[in-house]
């Protein structure tokens, strides 16, 4: 008899089996959020699950909730319309670093800034998956991709570290090797208020694997990212030091600041309220 | 705060900027979000939003662009809001995108276009084609043409109305010269204001199926948060809502999205006529110019030419029978528009065979005479 894993009551019935590879980052992630979601006992009724384009933004056509998806980078403006709407809503993100760096990156700045209640799953596989790998903003430096074949020469995109400057509440770092301390985070951001970015940096053996790494295997390739991943030694601190190649995890910023509920707003909160800006 | 501001609706009669029309016309028909980014010479309707929206209770974005407010807006309204966003010719551009979506999902919103020539704010109509074929792939989309301030004002209640009736972007076509006008404006009681609310869900989540509706019809359209728990993407998707691939989905998806429009033609499509019983030429204008085409009909008939005007109320869908019922007893059509003759080809399109069709096009960033106009009329004449 076959005994299904709990967690797929979470699942939208009949949409299994889902399309993401053999070894894929992606869904590792699906499976850490469903983890946290479970532990925190979340309101799927009010759940909004969101997806730009790419493999990553695929996961809430899976989750049994309201879902949006289908356009690239645009995930933060949706969420910020209905969140603003109906503030009871749930609005957790699923993005490719495409989604969040790329295309999406004017949005996520300005959705930091304003502290918009939004939970942000980055799935940073270091390129562009679903279109066949070619480089991306976070791509590390000096790596063969589709369109970068004598090697990567653009310095790659920090997302943690953009947040943190442009002022998200909650931000942490920690790769699918870390299965543990990455699920933990979910919960912590799905129980946060204002807006929460958790990077994760994931294997993509078909894409990033094969051309960059020259090897297909997901255990090869998550071994290279584990092997290029140091852990913070204090909260709040990323080294700044030899960032090619090199992904420092951890908890780094976990605050407390009014949310966005408006660009105008009668009786808004005075600067004290606000805090330090 | 004096307490007639925090009303809603402010009947009587005022004297109003058409920009700030537009903003009393969406909070009349029930608009609870607003989403725009700056842009001359809509920003009249921004600013007026974010002192009336918090008035009563709605939210107010100033996006960090048009895309965040296009797409804030399908949010919004995917969450239940009556939203709308307004921008100008050149952030129009970056908001097809935006459009596209709520096309194929069927989001209700209302979008502004002030019209300006490119790079300057000087009077234009060129945009309308970019209204009606700006977004990829299949689509059909309702533009509603208003000629007066007080038009702004009832076309955008009919614009939102519409969109919900029909679960689609609506454009109200703007123009520099009636946006930036001043205009007497009288605004009916809230009883006179016929309001359309989108069709939510007869039945319990369970039994729900969210894209299935009759092949010309909008299905009913759920609250996010209201337990129906359905997937909204651009991607092609089912009665389920589930993303398929199967080509008879896409084929029917796609016929009942764009047939929920072209179906209706006769209901959506308004015109209205002026002298068109005996008319030999027939004007036909849409926006601020059928103003001046008005009075350029009446210096025809002052001079014992037939004349007559067919006034487009509704740009998008085309108002064919209209047309072809006008074009059947008229001798020529005269296409009177402020671009470099964009919309005459439509008429062409519906009118060939039927009679002969002329253009009188103007694109110097300038609203037609009257006098202009007469004498396109009388060089048909001649």
């Amino acid at each position: 008899m076959t005994t299904l894993n709990p967690l797929t009551k979470h699942l939208r019935p009949g949409s299994l089996p889902h399309f993401f590879c053999p070894g894929c980052g992606a869904a590792q992630v699906m499976n850490y959020f469903l983890q946290a979601a479970d532990r925190v006992q979340l309101d799927f009724d009010k759940l909004v699950a969101i997806g730009g384009v790419g493999c990553t933004a695929r996961i809430p056509v899976y989750l049994n909730c309201d879902a949006l998806h289908g356009v690239h980078g645009r995930t933060l403006p949706w969420a910020m319309g209905a969140k603003l709407h109906k503030p009871d809503l749930k609005t957790v993100i699923f993005a490719g670093d495409g989604d969040a760096a790329a295309i999406g990156g004017n949005h996520l700045i300005h959705a930091a800034r304003r502290n918009l209640d939004v939970v942000m799953i980055v799935v940073n596989n270091l390129n562009f998956g679903m279109t066949g790998g070619q480089a991306a903003p976070t791509t590390p430096r000096s790596l063969r991709t589709m369109t970068t074949p004598f090697g990567t020469v653009e310095a790659p995109f920090d997302i943690c570290e953009l947040a943190i400057t442009a002022g998200a509440t909650l931000v942490s770092r920690w790769n699918t090797a870390r299965g543990r301390q990455g699920t933990d985070a979910i919960a912590r951001a799905l129980e946060h208020d204002g807006f929460s970015l958790i990077e994760f940096v994931a294997q993509c053996p078909t894409n990033f694997g094969r051309r960059a790494l020259r090897t297909g295997d997901p255990w090869q390739g998550l071994k290279w990212i584990d092997d290029h991943s140091e852990i913070a030694e204090k909260p709040g601190g990323i080294d700044r030091s030899d960032r090619d190649a090199r992904f420092v995890l951890g908890d780094f910023v976990q605050e407390r600041k009014p949310v966005f509920a408006g660009s105008s707003v009668v009786d808004s909160p005075t600067e004290s309220e606000r805090g330090k800006t | 705060m004096m307490a007639y501001e925090k009303r809603r609706i402010r009947p009587g009669s005022h004297f109003m900027l058409g920009n700030c029309a537009v903003v009393e016309g969406a909070l009349a028909a029930g608009c609870d979000f607003f989403a725009g980014y700056p842009i001359t010479p809509a920003n009249e309707i921004s600013e007026h939003m974010a002192k009336r929206l918090p008035e009563v209770g709605g939210i107010f974005l100033q996006g960090e662009d048009e895309l965040c407010s296009i797409y804030a807006v399908t949010g919004a309204s995917l969450a239940g809001a009556k939203a709308m966003t307004a921008t100008a010719s050149a952030g129009f551009n970056y908001m097809q995108e935006g459009i596209g979506y709520a096309v194929a999902s069927e989001i209700p919103c209302v979008i502004v276009d002030v019209q300006r020539c490119r790079g300057e704010n000087y009077a234009t109509q060129a945009d309308v084609m970019q209204m009606r074929w700006g977004a990829s792939g299949d689509h059909e989309i309702i533009v509603l043409a208003p000629a007066s301030v007080q038009e702004l004002f009832d076309f955008t209640v009919k614009a939102f109305n519409l969109a919900e009736q029909y679960r689609t972007p609506v454009v109200v076509m703007s123009e520099t010269t009636i946006a930036l006008m001043r205009e007497n404006l009288v605004i009916p009681d809230a009883k006179d204001i016929p309001i359309v609310d989108r069709r939510k869900p007869a039945v319990s989540p369970d039994q729900f199926v969210p894209f299935k509706a009759e092949p010309n019809e909008a299905p009913p359209f759920p609250d996010l948060g209201a337990g129906y728990r359905v997937l909204h993407s651009l991607n092609p998707h089912d009665e389920q809502g589930g993303i398929s691939w199967d080509p008879d989905v896409y084929e029917k998806l796609y016929r009942r999205i764009t047939g929920k429009i072209t179906q209706d033609n006769r209901a959506i499509a308004e015109t209205e006529e002026r002298f068109l019983d005996d008319a030999e030429i027939v004007l036909v204008a849409y926006g601020s110019e059928s103003r001046p085409a008005s009075e350029a009909v009446l210096m025809a008939r002052s001079e014992g030419i037939n004349a007559g005007l067919l006034r487009l109320m509704t740009v998008w869908p085309v108002a064919e029978e209209q047309l072809a019922a006008a074009a059947k007893r008229a001798r020529t059509m005269l296409v009177v528009e402020m671009n470099i003759g964009k919309y005459a080809g439509e008429i062409e399109r519906v009118c060939s065979g039927l009679c002969k069709v002329s253009r009188a096009t103007k694109n110097r960033g300038a609203i037609h005479t009257a006098a202009e106009i007469y004498q396109s009329i009388r060089e048909i004449e001649l």
